[in-house]
């Protein structure tokens, strides 16, 4: 590790104003701690911003309004959340372990950074996020878990977040603090494809500190959950996940929000397959439509094929389960 | 202000690097929990901080200043060993020992968790404020810490003695 120096922040504004072009904020440092270990990052002022807003409350209108210094286990136990949102208590009891769940944050789990071990090697492997123009040695190399949506010829990486599937698919929206004030911007907006530059994975800007996250009121939640397919049934990142909540009415289906971890560089909301499936019967054979429509534009690598059979059934399985329609399986 | 190790106020160090890990083992000589990946990936380091389990490697110390710290010498020693210590003797809970002491910390932190209603990826009905104590429930929870030799059916059923009836082995395993 290089040397840093540490500082505690007693609220945003303390935090933003310790805020240099060299400091990073510290959540639990469950991924930024072991990454200055690595020496990927060498921040040399950390600002420790676990004092500031750890509470989870209910907003006017019904919805959640969840502290950046919420602990991942607090966010997973909160009864309102496992009402009203099981996707999101779900999602978050799929990652990691409860050690590193109890000392994880909201604001350091969403910008967490990718697990790719390519970039991680940081004395052997080529890597554009690490070293922007250095090339990928992933392009070419082991690409198992690598992405099938939304890549590009410099990066193939996908964003590791459980927890963020679910809040693609719940309509967050992400507070912001910085020196110029408080902004607000949609969750979905918040991560990046990487185009051609990889070493930005959000359109944050240095010193931009996540005060809290919303959640706006969304009766459908209340049916919805979150399926991680992984190569061990515990304590493992994902192969393929799928975040949803669905409506159904008579037969048909009236809404539904859909997400895809494991499959992009960001928490990819399946929009196509949202389109494909309001209005359409809640049946096997619609589901399969749908997510086939969602995955037309994959384009897998040499090891990952396999993601995009894998992602089509694990959608059909997960409305299948929420319409409470026996699914088969089987080839999209 | 220093940070509270197993109820003695120690100094924190002076350079913020060093991790709560690396403060036990190499400051404290509390040797009991152990280094094993040092990036989160094992469990061997687990310890309480303020009675919640956390991974020390991943830790800085300066992070738990003010903060209370129970390692496994905490927990109990050779004089009077805690219930969870006993229980791993008598299930062949270990065989070199080396997760042991992770093991048992984040046992003693994961019983507080289940108590408390805290849902797992196995909970069937996140509503249910009271999570039956079954041998799924252990199993997932406790994933967290690995074991190289493969000790995981005595440690489960040391955790499962220990902490009740519910817990007996199922007639189907
Ligand atoms: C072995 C292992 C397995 C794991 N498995 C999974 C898994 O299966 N699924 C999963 O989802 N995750 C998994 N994780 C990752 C884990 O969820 C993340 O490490 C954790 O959520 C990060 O949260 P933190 O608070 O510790 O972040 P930190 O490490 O403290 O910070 C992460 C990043 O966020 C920034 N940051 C923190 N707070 C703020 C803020 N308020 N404003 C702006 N920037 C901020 C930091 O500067 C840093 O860049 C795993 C981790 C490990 C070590
Ligand atoms: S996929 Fe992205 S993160 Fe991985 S080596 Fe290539 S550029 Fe780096
Ligand atoms: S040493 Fe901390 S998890 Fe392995
Ligand atoms: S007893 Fe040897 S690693 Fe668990």
């Amino acid at each position: 590790m290089t040397p840093f120096s540490y500082v505690r922040a007693a609220d945003a504004d303390a935090a933003v104003r310790h805020s240099g072009a060299d400091a990073k904020y510290l959540g639990g440092g469950t991924n930024l701690v072991d990454l200055m270990r690595e020496t990927i990052e060498r921040p040399g002022t950390l600002v420790d911003v676990t004092g500031l807003s750890a509470g989870i409350t209910e907003t006017d209108g019904g919805g959640l309004l969840i502290g950046a210094a919420v602990r991942n286990t607090a966010l997973a136990e909160h009864g309102l959340v496992r009402r009203r949102y099981p996707m999101l208590a779900r999602a978050i009891v799929a990652g990691a372990s409860p050690q590193i769940r109890n000392m994880a944050t909201v604001a350091g789990n969403i910008l967490q950074r990718t697990r790719c071990a390519y970039f991680y090697d940081r004395a052997g492997s080529r890597c554009n996020k690490r070293q922007p123009g250095r090339g990928c040695d992933a392009i070419d190399g082991f690409n198992r878990m690598h992405a099938i949506l939304g890549a590009s010829p410099s990066c193939v990486a996908t964003h590791p977040s459980d927890m963020c599937v679910a809040l693609a698919a719940l309509d967050a929206t992400v507070h912001v603090s910085s020196a110029d004030g408080e902004r607000r911007l949609p969750f979905a907006d918040l991560h990046r494809l990487p185009g051609d530059a990889p070493d930005l994975d959000t359109v944050l800007l240095p010193g931009d500190l996540i005060t809290a996250v919303e959640l706006p009121p969304l009766a459908l939640a209340e049916r919805s959950t979150y399926r991680k397919v992984r190569d061990r049934s515990s304590y493992a990142f994902a192969l393929v996940s799928v975040a949803a909540a669905l409506s159904v009415e008579n037969g048909t289906v009236t809404d539904v929000r859909l997400a895809l971890g494991g499959v992009a560089h960001k928490p990819w909301r399946a929009s196509k397959a949202e389109q494909a499936l309001r209005g359409q019967p809640a049946t096997e054979a619609a589901f399969r439509v749908a997510a086939a429509a969602e995955l037309a534009a994959a384009e897998p690598l040499r090891d990952n094929t396999f993601k995009v059979e894998l992602a089509q059934r694990t959608i059909v399985a997960v409305l299948g389960e929420l319409a409470g329609v026996e699914v088969t399986g089987g080839g999209a | 202000m220093g940070v509270i190790v197993n109820g003695t106020d120690v100094e924190l160090p002076d350079d913020p690097r060093v991790s709560l890990l690396d403060l036990l083992r190499e400051g404290l000589h509390l040797s009991g929990t152990k280094k094993g990946c040092d990036q989160g990936a094992c469990g061997a380091c687990t310890v309480l901080v303020d009675g919640q389990r956390i991974l020390s490697c991943l830790a800085l110390a300066v992070q738990y200043e003010g903060r209370s710290v129970t390692t496994i010498e905490g927990l109990g020693d050779e004089g009077a060993l805690h219930p969870l210590q006993q229980a791993f003797i008598e299930h062949d809970g270990f065989q070199c020992g080396y997760c042991t002491p992770g093991q048992i910390c984040s046992a003693v932190g994961m019983i507080e968790e289940l108590r408390r209603g805290v849902p797992s990826h196995v909970t069937a009905d996140l509503a249910a404020t009271a999570i039956p104590c079954s041998r799924d429930e252990l199993r997932e929870r406790m994933s967290g810490n690995l074991c190289r030799c493969g000790a995981h059916n005595g440690i489960m059923d040391a955790i499962a003695e220990t902490y009740g009836a519910e817990t007996h082995r199922e007639a189907a395993e």
